[in-house]
């Protein structure tokens, strides 16, 4: 047995009293506060419900082709749209899809700036690091349950949690394309008299972008990854579907679900990655031509 | 040229480190570069150098690696801040300006010329060129003006739309050659702008540089570790050694005259009969009348022949008058590789 240095239970209690006290008080100011990300969500999927599913499928084949200038991946695109839809799944994955996307967006709002003033300021990078280490190691259901209690279960917590867990990698991300950038390109632009704006806008972020887009994919993979989690507290789509089939025994539905998480996973991955590297060929970081 | 000086350094010293002071401090002691190195593990970069550029002139600054010249060059647009000294660029004080001042002196008064090139990869052959017009705040159609020009002047007419990793490593100084062009400033500085090529292509962008500088008269610091390149474009040559500048003068002055064994160790290689013009050479007290004279400036590779079949061949100055003349045995003299010059 490791021995009782000094008691822990009092600060257990404090910490236990001190959210709860939280909740009480600020449980309201709390929820008006994250209005706009509910908002946002229930915009995107009113909105993506609405459009025909030959739409979205037609999109997504476009983007894929746009993306890689081939046949293959819009075919696979195509496919898994389809089967989604046979395996009557569309709503659901479109839910998913919503989360997924507002999360992701979400995630670029905020970890961009981070990422870039991290990449400026080395005391900055010092102190958000073990920040963005920890949101990354601790297991989610630890703050999940502070959130779920601050907020009530539903989408919002979900959506937070789902935040929390994928936004390092892309403020990680950000923060390297940045300081990543050849140093003799950036002693030219000094040379001609560039400001320090000029360089972040005009060099800095357009050669960080594949980097950048690197990161934007990962934080895309790590939402799909945690729609399972999020659906027991209250988010819905394709992570509830699983957790029924879990709950009732069937099979079938965890793994049609299962499924579909997996073909959105593709379509997403795949689209990002072909455009991140269509963007390094542009700007020449790349052999090939 | 005129003999007003454009850029000045004045015992311009740098230490690379945190602790300046004391490196200083040994270096009045008469410490060399190592044992300041060895003692506080401050680098010395330069030490104590001063050299003074005219107006229209190319000043070579020349070196074996690690010599201190691309601290040099960066001391001019003080993209390095010198640890003591003074330096004024046409006759501004650069080192009391502010840092606003100082980028509308970089926008405005110096452009630079880098040995990789320092390229905007994300961006096209025009934009690239048009990039200092850009951050000065030109007008779009204004600076992709300019920059046609100097695309064309340059001989990269038809690449405008290309990227730098599209072209070849000739071509890609070329633009950022025109880069530095476009800014029409009346300095010029280049660190090792050729060194990245191969011979050929270096040899032919030296004559470009060269036939530009015909109608530019830009006053042009450029520096270099290969004393061919330094005799061929520059009017006078600076060497540097670990930080110091151990001669200044014209390539035949260094030629002729070098100052201690590791100048002459450039020299050794130098087909001299290209370099040494009858000029630096010539016999004032020889006035009589002779068959042949030849302009001062004539190479002595280019007067051998004429000795077949004279004497003495007389020398002219820049307006056609004779002032003295020149004979086969002090061609050769000239020519010999003999180390009695070094004393
Ligand atoms: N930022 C720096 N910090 C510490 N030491 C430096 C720094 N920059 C240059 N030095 C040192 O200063 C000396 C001169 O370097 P510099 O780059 O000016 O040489 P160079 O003559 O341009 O060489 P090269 O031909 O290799 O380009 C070297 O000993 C180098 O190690
Ligand atoms: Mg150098």
């Amino acid at each position: 047995m490791f021995p009782e240095i000094f008691e822990t239970r009092p600060v257990r209690f404090w910490i236990d009293d001190g959210l709860e006290w939280v909740v009480r008080n600020w449980g309201d100011a709390f929820e008006d506060a994250a209005y706009p990300l509910l908002y946002l969500l229930n915009t995107i999927q009113k909105f993506l419900l609405s459009v025909p599913w030959w739409v979205i499928i037609i999109f997504f084949a476009g983007a894929a082709f746009a993306a890689t200038r081939r046949w293959a991946l819009p075919t696979i695109v195509v496919i898994s749209l389809l089967l989604v839809g046979v395996m009557e799944l569309w709503d659901d994955a479109i839910k998913t899809m919503a989360l997924m996307i507002t999360a992701t967006l979400t995630t670029i709002v905020f970890s961009l700036p981070l990422g870039i003033a991290m990449s400026r300021s080395k005391l900055l990078q010092r102190l958000v690091t073990p920040i963005l280490d920890l949101m990354q190691t601790l297991p989610s259901f630890v703050y999940l349950i502070p959130v779920v209690m601050i907020f009530g279960p539903g989408k919002i917590p979900a959506l937070i949690a789902t935040i929390i867990y994928a936004a390092p990698p892309l403020v990680r991300l950000t923060d390297l394309g940045i300081r990543q950038v050849n140093f003799e390109i950036l002693e030219a632009a000094q040379a001609f008299g560039a400001t320090p704006r000029q360089k972040l806008v005009g060099i800095q972020i357009p050669l960080a972008l594949p980097t950048i887009l690197a990161g934007v994919n990962q934080t895309t993979m790590m939402a799909l990854a945690m729609v399972v989690i999020a659906s027991m507290i209250g988010a819905g789509g394709l992570g509830y579907q699983v957790l029924q089939g879990i709950g009732r025994l069937e099979v079938s539905r965890g793994l049609f679900a299962g499924l579909g998480i997996v073909a959105l996973a593709i379509i997403f991955d795949r689209i990002t990655q072909a455009f991140g590297k269509r963007l390094q060929q542009k700007i020449g970081l790349s052999e090939k031509r | 040229m005129d003999d007003t000086p454009v850029i000045e350094l004045n015992n311009i010293t740098k230490i690379f480190g945190n602790r300046p002071d004391v490196a200083l401090e040994l270096l009045k002691q008469g410490c060399t570069k190592d044992e300041v190195q060895e003692k506080t593990d401050q680098v010395v970069g330069l030490k104590d150098v001063s050299l003074s550029v005219k107006k229209g002139e190319i000043f070579v600054v020349m070196g074996l690696s690690g010599s201190g010249k691309s601290t040099l060059i960066r001391h001019v647009n003080r993209l390095i801040d010198p640890t003591s000294g003074s330096i004024k660029v046409n006759s501004q004080d650069i080192l009391g300006m502010d840092l606003e001042a100082l980028r509308q002196f970089r926008r405005h008064d110096v452009a630079m010329v880098f040995q990789n090139f320092g390229l905007l990869p994300h961006r096209n052959v025009l934009d690239n060129v048009a990039y200092g017009l850009e951050i000065r705040g030109d007008e779009k159609t204004a600076r992709h003006e300019i920059a046609h020009e100097w695309i064309e002047r340059v001989g990269l007419s038809g690449y405008e739309n290309s990227r730098p990793h599209q072209l070849s490593g000739g071509q890609q100084q070329r633009v950022g050659l025109a880069r530095a062009l476009a800014m029409d400033t009346s300095v010029l500085l280049m660190d090792e702008a050729f060194s990245a090529l191969d011979p050929l292509i270096r040899s032919g962008m030296q004559e470009q540089l060269l036939e530009l500088q015909n109608s530019l008269h830009k006053t042009i610091l450029f520096i270099t570790h290969d004393f061919d390149e330094a005799i061929r474009i520059g009017d006078r040559i600076a060497v540097l050694k670990d930080g110091e500048v151990v001669q200044t003068g014209r390539p035949e002055d260094i030629i002729l005259k070098p100052a201690n064994d590791y100048v002459l160790d450039f020299v050794r290689d130098v087909n001299r009969a290209r370099v040494i013009r009858v000029g630096a050479i010539l016999d004032k007290s020889q006035m009589k009348p002779c068959d042949v004279s030849v302009p001062r400036l004539t190479t002595c590779e280019d007067v051998l022949p004429l000795f077949a079949r004279h004497e003495w061949v007389g020398v002219l100055d820049d307006g056609g008058a004779r002032i003295g003349g020149v004979s086969a045995k002090q061609v050769i003299a000239a020519l010999a590789r003999h180390s009695e010059a070094v004393s």
